[in-house]
């Protein structure tokens, strides 16, 4: 764990050495987030409620998921490279290491300009939480936060995936990606509009709809049941398969011999 | 010209290399316009009269939209020009008798079309054939296709003469990533990448149709789903080769300025 904490605190400093680049990072992560979220109210404008939730609920949906999302990049910025750590040996040294794989991967390669995206969701929030028609409870409030811990856990879980796939590939699949930036802007709208089917598959496959569309149907009370509530624990269980599916790459691996 | 020409043929021969790529790239742009376009169906049910496009019309948007991606993408992997910039060999490019503002504009110009033939114009033989409400019609007449073809080549010189604005800006900067980053979301959401321009809320649109970026990919996306036909169409066209031609202008007066303070170290 101290270990852990050192590989962040000596990685955050070194991307903070160049502080106008590190901000201008930033910022663009922050417009990036404000334009998604413009494209969403003014097509929103056009309508009185989409599937039944209001404006504001949808807000919630987006910044959900953009929550979730760039805390799951945040922390897996590694995976994001790490075609490019397996093609150039540096995964060689991190096996010869003693100490957990997964942490060597993701420490060193932590990307804290994702705190633009993170500061425009929590801004959102801020705004839609007080206009968008839920009668908030302390339960409520504490599943809005599991939603956004599950998220990202499920976020998390795509990029680990996506990237366990360099262990038999040797170009990455871009074809992935839909399933992690393609999630991110779909989820701005409940899961339930993309029709049943898309709505099964992100439930059952990629769990992504127990983060958003079912906990949002208990917070709107269209829902009372507490089994709705608890979805998001259940889309935990996504992250068994994916670090199973890396060690499974792990022990196949074959080293490129750089 | 003969230049220029060969940059671009060796660009094209080389794309062509990477065939599992651009079966990935197809995959990826067809479900991604379909999850858009479930969306709008979804939007259009609750009340479609508000909306300023019918959803034939949205359809038809969004599959030349994603078919035409990258073409019209602002930032897109001119990462051979970055590394140049850094890196130095930029003295062997100054050396080369070929002008440099052209043979970036070809080589920029050439990211962008050859992965869009490779990628995306596979799209065009599935999308017409698609299901009821999910089929990308066509334009009714052949002058509005020929007008919209037209209006593509624009849009892509003024997609490029923006970008050599941000490549000749790396001469003064460190770093890319951030700018690189300002540059891509604003040229995407201002061009109607994100939602067509048409469902800006008014008084929004009428500021943002005459910016460059509307010329990027809005005018031919337009006239393409028939939202804008005749004069008006005229009109964006004569937009377009405005701006193209500001961009060009500034961009070349600024690259010479730049390349007179360029610092090749040795090594």
């Amino acid at each position: 764990m101290r270990l852990c904490m050192d590989f962040i605190s000596v990685n955050l400093k070194s991307q903070m050495q160049y502080k106008m680049s590190f901000l201008l990072t930033v910022a663009g992560q922050f417009i990036t987030a404000f334009t998604a979220w413009f494209g969403l109210i003014f097509v929103l404008q056009k309508v009185e409620a989409i599937d039944g939730f209001t404006k504001g609920q949808v807000s919630i949906c987006y910044a959900v998921i953009m929550l979730s999302f760039s805390i799951g990049e945040l922390i897996g910025a590694g995976f994001a490279v790490f075609a490019r750590i397996l093609g150039d040996g540096e995964f060689d040294r991190i096996l010869c290491r003693p100490g957990g794989i997964l942490l060597q991967v993701l420490a060193p390669h932590m990307d804290f300009v994702r705190i633009g995206l993170l500061l425009q969701a929590v801004l959102v929030l801020a705004l839609v939480i007080p206009g968008c028609g839920i009668s908030w409870t302390a339960g409520k409030a504490a599943l809005l936060f599991l939603m956004v811990l599950s998220g990202s856990a499920v976020f998390f879980s795509l990029f680990l995936l996506n990237a366990s796939f360099s262990f038999f590939t040797v170009e990455s699949l871009q074809f992935l990606d839909i399933f992690t930036y393609g999630a991110r802007d779909f989820g701005r709208y409940p899961f339930s509009i993309y029709g049943e089917k898309v709505l099964k598959f992100l439930t059952c496959v990629i769990p992504l709809a127990l983060v958003q569309y079912y906990p949002l149907l208990y917070l709107t009370d269209r829902e009372t049941n507490g089994f709705y509530a608890l979805c998001p624990v259940l889309a935990l269980l996504f992250l068994v398969p994916c670090v199973a599916f890396f060690y499974y790459g792990v022990r196949k691996y074959k080293s490129t011999g750089s | 010209m003969k230049a220029f020409k060969s940059i671009f043929l060796i660009r094209i021969i080389n794309g062509l290399q990477y065939r599992a790529v651009a079966i990935g790239e197809v995959l990826m742009r067809f479900f991604w316009g379909l999850m858009e376009i479930l969306a709008y169906a979804a939007l259009f049910r609750m009340g479609s009269e508000n909306f300023s496009m019918t959803l034939t019309q949205t359809v038809s948007y969004v599959w030349m939209q994603q078919i035409l991606f990258v073409l019209f993408r602002g930032v897109v992997g001119d990462a051979e020009i970055y590394s140049t910039i850094a890196e130095g060999s930029i003295a062997y490019e100054l050396v080369r008798p070929v002008s440099l503002y052209g043979r970036w504009f070809s080589q920029s110009a050439a990211n962008r079309i050859v992965p869009t033939l490779l990628g995306s114009l596979p799209l065009l033989a599935i999308v017409p054939f698609m299901p009821g409400d999910y089929r990308m019609v066509f334009p009714a007449s052949a002058g509005q296709i020929l007008l919209f073809l037209v209006s593509c080549v624009l849009a892509l010189g003024v997609v490029v003469a923006f970008a050599m604005l941000m490549n000749i800006s790396l001469f003064y900067l460190t770093t890319h990533r951030g700018i690189r980053m300002i540059v891509s979301v604003t040229t995407h959401f201002f061009s109607g990448g994100m939602i067509p321009l048409s469902f800006f809320p008014d008084s929004v649109r009428r500021v943002v149709v005459l910016l460059p970026f509307a010329s990027m990919r809005d005018v031919p996306l337009q006239i393409w789903c028939g939202t804008l036909s005749g004069a008006d169409a005229c009109r964006g066209m004569l937009l377009q080769i405005f701006w193209l031609g500001v961009l060009v202008v500034t961009g070349y007066a600024w690259m010479e300025q730049a390349l007179k303070r360029v610092v090749v170290q040795g090594g």
